[in-house]
C-alpha cells in the first residue's frame, strides 16, 4: 500500500512502492527500520485518537454515562452515526499543510547531525509532507551566515550557537531558536601519539589544542576539563579554531598536541594513526548536549506549519536513532559521500561505542554517542554560565529568560507527547563530579577558581 | 641505432618528458609498496587490528595478507580512482554527491559568468582610461587601492551584502578578473601609435570608427593578454571560493574529499584542475595568435 502522505513522485524514473526511495531494496530496508512508514505515523494516530476522545467527551459530558455507553457499544457506534472519520482526516490534512514545502536544511558532516540526516532516507520528512534538500556546509561560520541571510530554512547548529547569535556574540544579532537537541555525548579529547605516556593533564602546560568553534560544547568542555586539572585555558595552553579534518592533519604534522572534536573525527584520528582517545566527553559530563536543530524566529513566525512538520520529523528521528537496533545500522546509512563521507567502520565504532582507543585497547562504552531531543532549560543555563565564566558574556545575565527564549522546551514536550513518546523528567547535571544548580547560576560561576577575570 | 644528436629538439624534449614521468611513477610506486602482515590469532587482538583499519573485516585469524593501504596512495590505486571517476563523470547521488563532470561544469559556469561580467565592465572602462588621460589620473587611485586585495578577502563582504553564496562566488570571480583586463586594456589603448591616430584625425574618421578600425585592433594583443591573465586568476580563485562556500563545484569536491582525508581523491581533483586550467589558457593562447600582427 502506498502511503497517503507520501505519494509517488511522478518525475522519478525509478523507485519503489512508496515512491520515496531509489529502489525497492532501500524501501524495504528503511521501512523495516521505521515500522510506521507504511501506516499512519504515531503522530497522526495520536491526532486521530485525540479527536475521537474529544468527540465522545462532547457527546457525553457526564462521565458515568460515557463510561457506560462506551462499555456497551464502543466508539464504533459513534462513528457510524457521526462522520468521525471525515473529521479526523480533515484535521490530519490540516496538519500536513505546510506553508512552505520545499525546505533547505544545512548540516555539517559529523555524527551529531544523525537525526537530521537520517530523516531523509528514512522518509520522515516526506511523511510530514515536506520536500527537504539537505545541504552539506563547509563550516560553522558559513552555517551561521547562511541562516542569517535566509539561504537555509533550518539547520544543524552547535547547541550554544543560537544562544550566541541571539545575544549578538561574534556575529550580528538575530533571534535564533533551538527546537531540539540533536545528540548527547559523542565528543572526545584526542591526544597526539607522542603524548602516549604523558596522560596527566597537569603536565600539559604550554600545549596547543584545536577546537571546532568558539561557541561550542567542545570549547566549554575542554576549558572545563583543563581548568579542573589546574590549567588556565586562556594562559597556560593555546586553543586554536580548526576544522576537524585539519585537526587530524595538524596532529600528524605535530602542529597541535591534541584536539577536542566531534565524531567520527576522533575515531578517524585513531584510524589514521594520528592520535589516541584520551577522554570521551561522556566521562566529563554524561548526557551533555552537543549539537542542536534550530531555525530563526522569523522562519517559525512565517511558516508555523512547516516548522512543526520539520520538528515532528526530527523528534521522531531522534527517538529512532537512540534505539540500539537502529544505531547499529546507522553507520551504513551515514557513510556515503552524500552524507558523512567516511569509512563505515569508523562511524560504527563512534556510534556503538565498541572501539579501538589507539593505544592497544578495545573499549566498550555503549553510551559513547546518544540521542536525546529534549532541550532542557538547565542545559542552556549551563552554557550561559560557561560563556560568563570565560568572558564571552559580560555584565549581568538574565540566565532564565535567555534559556526560556532560545530553548523551545515547551514545544518539544508538546510535540513529543502528541507523538506518543514518553520522556524522563529533567536530569540533574553533574560535570566532573560537581553538581550544577540551574537556579543559582551566578553562584556556580563564582565557585570556580579558574575563570576569566 | 640512431645517434642522440641526430634527433630534433622536439623529440629530445618528448624523450626527457617521458623519462621524467617514468621516474616520478617509479619513485612513487617504490615508496608506496604494500607490506605483508600476519593477522593475529588472539580474537581480541584481531578485532583491534580490524578496528584500527590495519586489516580488512572478516580476515581469518593467522592469515597472511598484504597491507590494505599505505597512507599515501599507490600509483595503482590512483589509477583505479581516476578511472572510476572518469568512467562515470555525470552521476548524481543526491545534493552532496555528484560526478566529477558535473562538479567541473558548475565551476566552469561560475568562472565564465564572472569573467564575462568582468569583461563587460573592464574593457569599456579600460578603453576610456586609455583614451582620456584625465580619467586615467582620476580613476587610477581606486584601481591601485582595489587591485591588490586578495580575492578571497571579498568573500565575507560578498556573503554579507549579496546574501547568496552562489552569487557571492561569481562576484569574487568578477572582482578578481577585472583588474588585469582593465589595466592591460588601458595600457594597450594608450600605446596605440600616435601617427595612426593622427592620420585618422586628418581624414576626419568618426571617433566610433577610429575605435573599431584602429584602436581596438591595435590594442587587441594587449587586451587578450589581460584576459588571459584574468582567466588564470579566476580559475585559481574559484577552487578556493568553492571550498569556502561548499555545495557544488570542483572546489567543493576537494573539500568533501579532504573531509574524508582521502588524499587519492584530492590528488585526482588537483590534477584535473590543472588540466582544465591548461585548456583555458591554451584557448586564450590561440586567440592571442589570431589577433597578433606584425608592423
Amino acid at each position: 500500500m502506498s502511503h497517503i502522505f507520501r505519494p509517488a513522485d511522478p518525475n522519478s524514473p525509478v523507485g519503489c512502492a512508496c515512491g520515496q526511495h531509489q529502489n525497492q531494496a532501500d524501501c524495504t530496508h528503511f521501512s523495516r527500520l521505521n515500522p510506521n512508514l507504511s501506516h499512519n505515523s504515531q503522530s497522526e494516530q495520536a491526532a486521530a485518537q485525540l479527536i475521537e476522545t474529544a468527540f465522545v467527551r462532547a457527546l457525553f459530558p457526564h462521565e458515568p454515562t460515557r463510561r457506560a455507553f462506551l462499555k456497551a457499544v464502543g466508539v464504533g457506534a459513534v462513528a457510524s452515526i457521526f462522520p468521525l472519520g471525515a473529521l479526523q482526516e480533515a484535521v490530519a490534512a490540516d496538519r500536513l499543510r505546510p506553508e512552505k514545502k520545499e525546505l533547505t536544511i544545512g548540516f555539517i558532516p559529523i555524527i551529531c547531525a544523525t537525526p537530521l540526516i537520517m530523516a531523509e532516507p528514512f522518509g520522515l520528512y516526506a511523511e510530514q509532507g515536506l520536500n527537504v534538500s539537505l545541504v552539506k556546509r563547509a563550516g560553522w561560520a558559513l552555517v551561521r551566515d547562511q541562516m542569517m541571510n535566509r539561504e537555509l530554512d533550518a539547520t544543524h547548529f552547535l547547541a550554544p550557537m543560537p544562544l550566541a547569535i541571539s545575544l549578538g556574540l561574534g556575529s550580528a544579532k538575530q533571534d535564533m531558536k533551538v527546537a531540539c537537541i540533536q545528540n548527547i555525548n559523542g565528543q572526545a579529547l584526542v591526544m597526539s601519539l607522542k603524548h602516549k605516556n604523558n596522560r596527566n593533564p597537569k603536565n600539559w602546560r604550554g600545549m596547543t589544542f584545536a577546537i571546532p568553534f568558539e561557541h561550542s560544547m567542545h570549547n566549554y568542555l575542554l576549558r572545563y576539563f583543563l581548568a579542573e586539572h589546574g590549567l588556565n585555558p586562556d594562559k597556560d595552553v593555546k586553543l586554536r579554531l580548526t576544522s576537524p579534518p585539519d585537526m587530524i592533519a595538524n596532529l600528524k604534522a605535530g602542529n597541535i598536541d591534541g584536539f577536542f572534536g566531534p565524531e567520527p573525527f576522533n575515531q578517524r584520528a585513531v584510524w589514521d594513526k594520528a592520535g589516541y582517545i584520551h577522554t570521551l566527553s561522556e566521562q566529563i559530563w554524561n548526557g551533555h548536549p552537543c549539537c542542536s536543530f534550530g531555525t530563526s524566529q522569523s522562519f517559525i513566525k512565517d511558516n508555523p506549519q512547516s516548522f512543526l512538520a520539520m520538528y515532528r520529523a526530527i523528534l521522531k528521528a531522534n527517538v529512532l536513532a537512540n534505539d540500539p537496533k537502529t544505531k547499529r545500522e546507522l553507520s551504513q546509512v551515514l557513510s556515503p559521500a552524500n552524507y558523512l563521507n567516511q569509512p563505515e567502520l569508523v562511524i560504527r565504532q563512534s556510534l556503538t561505542g565498541r572501539f579501538a582507543d589507539g593505544v592497544g585497547n578495545i573499549q566498550d562504552v555503549p553510551n559513547r554517542t546518544g540521542f536525546d531531543a529534549i532541550p532542557w532549560k538547565s542545559l542552556a543555563v549551563w552554557m550561559l554560565t560557561q560563556m560568563k565564566r570565560w568572558g564571552y558574556l559580560k555584565g549581568d545575565v538574565n540566565y532564565q529568560k535567555l534559556a526560556h527564549d532560545v530553548f523551545m522546551l515547551t514545544d518539544a514536550k508538546t510535540q513529543m507527547q502528541a507523538m506518543g513518546y514518553s520522556f524522563d523528567g529533567e536530569k540533574s547535571i553533574t560535570v566532573m563530579g560537581k553538581a550544577f544548580d540551574p537556579d543559582h547560576p551566578d553562584e556556580y560561576v563564582s565557585s570556580f577558581a579558574i575563570k576569566a577575570n | 641505432m640512431i645517434k642522440l644528436n641526430q634527433l630534433s629538439t622536439q623529440t629530445k624534449a618528448y624523450l626527457i618528458t617521458a623519462l621524467l614521468v617514468l621516474g616520478v611513477l617509479g619513485v612513487w610506486h617504490l615508496s608506496t609498496l604494500p607490506t605483508s602482515i600476519t593477522a593475529p590469532t588472539d580474537p581480541i587482538a584481531l578485532e583491534y587490528e580490524v578496528l584500527m583499519g590495519n586489516i580488512p573485516e572478516h580476515t581469518p585469524a593467522g592469515a597472511i595478507i598484504t597491507s590494505t593501504e599505505t597512507e599515501f596512495p599507490s600509483p595503482k590505486r590512483f589509477a583505479a580512482t581516476a578511472i572510476e571517476h572518469l568512467s562515470d563523470p555525470f552521476y548524481d547521488k543526491g545534493l552532496n554527491d555528484k560526478g566529477i563532470g558535473i562538479q567541473l561544469g558548475y565551476s566552469i559556469m561560475r568562472v565564465l559568468l564572472g569573467f564575462v561580467l568582468a569583461m563587460m565592465v573592464a574593457i569599456p572602462l579600460g578603453y576610456l582610461l586609455g583614451i582620456s588621460r584625465v580619467m586615467n589620473k582620476a580613476v587610477s587611485p581606486f584601481v591601485q587601492l582595489l587591485k591588490p586585495i586578495s580575492p578571497l578577502a571579498w568573500m565575507p563582504i560578498a556573503l554579507y551584502t549579496i546574501k547568496d553564496s552562489n552569487l557571492s562566488s561569481i562576484f569574487v570571480i568578477f572582482i578578481c578578473s577585472i583588474w588585469p583586463m582593465l589595466t592591460n586594456t588601458a595600457f594597450g589603448v594608450a600605446n596605440v601609435r600616435r601617427e595612426w591616430l593622427n592620420v585618422a584625425k586628418t581624414l576626419e574618421v568618426s571617433p566610433l570608427t577610429t575605435a573599431r578600425k584602429i584602436v581596438l585592433p591595435a590594442a587587441a594583443p594587449t587586451i587578450i593578454t589581460g584576459m588571459r591573465i584574468s582567466m588564470g586568476i579566476a580559475w585559481l580563485v574559484i577552487v578556493a571560493a568553492e571550498m569556502l562556500v561548499g555545495g557544488t563545484g570542483i572546489g567543493y569536491f576537494v573539500w568533501n574529499q579532504w573531509n574524508n582525508l582521502s588524499i587519492v581523491n584530492v590528488i585526482f581533483a588537483v590534477l584535473l584542475i590543472g588540466v582544465v586550467g591548461w585548456i583555458l589558457d591554451w584557448v586564450f593562447a590561440l586567440l592571442q595568435n589570431k589577433v597578433s600582427y606584425t608592423e
